[in-house]
């Protein structure tokens, strides 16, 4: 393509002084090949695909930096927001997940990190054109809000999981200035709600008049009331609405108004579902399941925050099309569950307190032959306490869905047997999460620990790739899980195992290992040590209240320089070397400087 | 640890063959019962377990050091359900169950409400009557209050009737703040009104103590009544500098005296 004239024709009108062709036309070999390169990968979604893609060689990592539009990044301080917007330049949708996931549980300092305010200027200079973010335990301000608000002229989702320091006023800015939004999503964030005595903020009444994009709006966690006059003029004019999930501030007949001005939608979260305080009883009863078979699209159910069982059976007409179910928050014993479950015959996703009891179970079993997910939330969280499900219903759902694919199960009391039998009758499993709330409980029947039961889980569900295990373990069952959880990326242990050795078999046997997560387990540094050829290879590692010493720490941190080790730990002088909180993950950026007090940055 | 999985490789594999017992005589703690540390950690509890807070932790290392014992002498065979002669109900460990707080408040709140409506009982046995005094504190309602800290930029919720005594409290809100330690405690957990000087120390310090704003809307020192008095009187928590605290001084001992 090169060759200056050999195999081109004489052109008319073309002076014999004419510059070789390469000058002209053709661009250098290497930089066609990068542009055939950009084409191809435009093709390529998946991100794990990119990551290979982009270790071939240097043209092929710049040309798939110039193509990555959807960034994900795990762990805010893997890598700081320059180094992301230097290498990736044309990203329009970005993931970012900040705190780890025992902060949901109160075992992180209220003041760790994960600020999103970073972030947000580098996105300002680097994607004006940005249009997703989605977040994940960040911690977020009015002012990030705002930012976010008036940067991204084309912004069109905004999602945020788990997150918290941001109040009405940031949501309310979004809702102003983002003309284009289409997805408002606001999950199991705390948005700090104004004093007593402050005037709560219309955020509703912020949207632009006319026409909204909107076909996202969930808003479940915000807790305060919502105007709902100006919500009800919002659902009418948003007529690409198809995911809504309400706040328990608003009450069952106002939700029967929005559901008939919004008969297209497909996710329906139903508020209180109960009548307001000031509805006078012998009120004119609405026929609610006029709302509900009206809107013939609903797939997928949730809220019942407030809900007076009387009134479930509204949501009839809707059962025979749902495919998900969240009645979670609903405390609802198993008669007043058999007659809904029974009409749910599509049902995969299913999430419920444990108050239906094995009896309830039971009807799920019967019915939902096309169950995926499963959870099975505790209403009562006391040691003592006993529980309403057990073994009995975890057996029973293992015969009746046979598809399922994951499971999380807060119970009293569970037996080898039963977790054996799911083993073998699930062969689909890819989560299995059994919290056993009693620590250290044995298996009732044979009072032995409940290794063999987990050790069944590894090694029958082949597909396994998250574990959370519970009860009375010896080291047996890390042997297990070394033994057969080959593609376990996720695991979860709490006040289990005899010694150092149950975290080695742990980080000796599973090549996948991702996130590790670990409290109150006899781990010491030995222990750790032996997961040094691994832990360049893991987001991060979670060890709390175990048996690492400082020194252990330290040689760890010595041995692995891009490894980030956070030690959280209080002021005070203890009578032992125990660390109380390890932290640990990979970094390619010096460590951070926002950590407060407590938490030592070990290099 | 190659070497480990060799060997297991060279084995019988009826060995490691799931089954109901105990496999062969191998199993339970492993091949290293002589390099093995003391058994399990005792369910300590996180952040706060190591913070010393100055105060009588006697009643708790009851139930710690009877929970040893228990997992010395029996390791296998305990079974701790419905056991007569085992210590009072727990406190509540930190953050366990891995239950998420938005969704624990949301069911306490449910629960409270329906045992005000039904009047049912609650669904948890105790055994002795220090629990059951909790459990009554549990029955009449969930009390939630805002905790603020001078200086800290969120505010948190927290439900008083999770916990059974100043004790609980001071733990579960040292591990919310994690810059804060409580002052001296006398040795039922309370001020010691009585004593001036000792307060005094406490409020010139630069240390953090818990006020809370009681239902007549005054401010005052946490720890003055008896803790379900407390429960039932506390509307707000701020945690603020012992030095700002001054002020509430004399009007807690003014009420203290009062009442005696």
């Amino acid at each position: 393509m090169t060759h200056s004239g050999s195999s081109l024709p004489d052109l008319p009108n073309c002076t014999s002084t004419a510059a070789p062709m390469s000058e002209i036309r053709s661009p250098p070999p290497d930089r066609v090949l990068e542009i055939v390169l950009e084409n191809v990968l435009h093709f390529l979604t998946c991100r794990r695909d990119r990551n290979a893609a982009s270790l071939v060689c240097r043209s092929w990592c710049r040309a798939e930096a110039l193509t990555r539009s959807d960034l994900f990044i795990g762990n805010c301080y893997a890598v700081s927001p320059h180094r992301a917007t230097s290498r990736f330049r044309r990203v329009r949708s970005l993931t970012v997940k900040g705190k780890p996931r025992f902060a949901d549980f109160d075992l992180l300092p209220l003041n760790w990190g994960a600020h999103f305010s970073p972030w947000g200027s580098a996105l300002a200079d680097a994607y004006p054109w940005l249009e997703k973010l989605h977040l994940k335990r960040m911690s977020l301000t009015d002012d990030d809000l705002n930012l976010i608000a008036r940067s991204f002229p084309s912004f069109k989702e905004l999602v945020l999981v788990c997150c918290e320091g941001f109040g009405i006023a940031g949501i309310a800015a979004v809702a102003a200035n983002c003309r284009l939004l289409r997805v408002l999503d606001l999950v199991e964030s705390v948005v700090e709600d104004a004093d007593e005595d402050e005037e709560v903020m219309d955020w509703i009444s912020c949207f632009p008049d006319g026409e909204t994009h909107l076909e996202s709006l969930v808003f479940e966690c915000v807790e305060c009331p919502v105007n709902f006059e100006a919500l009800e003029r919002l659902v009418a004019r948003s007529p690409y609405l198809k995911k809504l999930r309400l706040n328990h501030y608003v009450s069952i007949p106002q939700l029967y108004r929005l559901m008939h001005r919004a008969p297209q939608l497909t996710h329906l979260g139903t508020g209180s579902f109960c009548a307001s305080d000031d509805v006078a009883v012998g009120d004119q009863e609405l026929d609610y399941s006029s709302a509900f078979a009206a809107c013939k699209s609903l797939v997928c159910l949730s809220g019942f925050r407030d809900i007076l069982p009387d009134y479930l059976p509204a949501i009839y007409p809707a059962c025979a099309n749902l495919t998900s179910l969240n009645l979670s928050y609903a405390d609802v014993n198993a008669d007043q569950l058999k007659p809904v479950i029974l009409q749910c015959h599509k049902l995969q996703t299913l999430w419920v307190l444990d108050s239906i009891c094995d009896e309830g179970l039971q009807a799920v079993a019967a019915t939902c032959k096309d169950l995926r997910e499963l959870r099975v939330f505790p209403g009562n969280t006391r040691e003592e306490a006993e529980g309403p499900v057990s073994e009995v219903g975890l057996e029973v759902i293992s015969q009746g869905c046979r598809k399922l694919q994951s499971i999380l199960f807060f119970c009293q009391r569970m037996t080898n047997a039963a977790v054996i039998a799911m083993s073998k009758n699930c062969p689909d499993l890819v989560v299995f999460r059994l919290c056993i709330i009693g620590r250290y409980r044995p298996d009732p029947e044979t009072h032995e620990p409940m290794d063999d039961g987990f050790g069944a889980i590894v090694m029958n569900c082949k597909k396994l790739t998250r574990l959370a295990v519970s009860g009375l373990l010896t080291d047996q069952a890390f042997r297990y899980i070394g033994m057969y959880g080959k593609l376990l990326r996720t695991l979860s242990v709490a006040f289990a195992g005899d010694s150092d050795q149950g975290l080695k078999y742990v980080l000796e046997g599973c090549p996948n290992l991702q996130k590790l997560e670990i409290r109150d387990s006899p781990f010491g540094d030995a222990a750790l040590h032996s997961g040094l050829h691994h832990f360049y290879n893991m987001r991060f590692l979670w060890m709390s209240t175990c048996k690492l010493t400082r020194q252990g720490c330290q040689e760890i941190a010595r041995a692995l320089p891009h490894l980030a080790l956070e030690v959280i730990d209080s002021q005070e002088d203890k009578a032992d070397d125990h660390i109380e909180i390890l932290y640990m993950y990979r970094s390619l950026d010096r460590p951070r400087n926002d950590a407060p007090k407590c938490v030592t940055i070990l290099q | 640890m190659a070497t480990m999985l060799a060997k297991e490789h060279g084995l019988n594999l009826k060995e490691t063959e799931l089954c109901l017992g105990l496999p062969g005589g191998g199993g339970g703690g492993g091949g290293d019962t002589a390099t093995a540390e003391t058994p399990r950690a005792t369910g300590k509890r996180g952040f706060s377990e190591t913070v010393d807070l100055k105060l009588n932790l006697q009643g708790n290392d009851t139930n710690k050091e009877d929970l040893n014992e228990n997992l010395k002498n029996v390791p296998k065979e305990k079974t701790l359900l419905k056991d007569p002669a085992k210590p009072p109900a727990k406190a509540q460990v930190v953050g366990w169950p891995p239950v998420r707080s938005y969704r624990k408040n949301m069911m306490a709140q449910k629960v409270s409400t329906e045992e005000n409506n039904n009047g049912s009982a609650t669904t948890e046995k105790t055994t002795s009557s220090a629990a059951a005094a909790a459990t009554t504190a549990a029955s009449t309602g969930g009390s939630f209050v805002k905790v603020s800290m001078d200086g800290a930029p969120y505010l948190r919720k927290v439900d008083l009737t999770m916990y059974k005594s100043y004790q609980d409290l001071s733990d579960a809100l040292a591990k919310m703040f994690s810059s804060f330690t409580m002052g001296n405690y006398g040795s039922q957990g309370m001020i010691d009104f009585m004593n001036e000087s000792k307060l005094m120390d406490l409020l010139n310090s630069s240390e953090y103590v818990p006020t809370y704003e009681d239902k007549d809307g005054d401010w005052m020192l946490v720890g003055d009544v008896p803790w379900e008095m407390f429960v039932g009187s506390c509307k707000r928590l701020r945690i603020m500098k012992g030095s700002e605290a001054i002020g509430l001084a004399p009007r807690a001992m003014e009420k203290c005296k009062s009442r005696s």
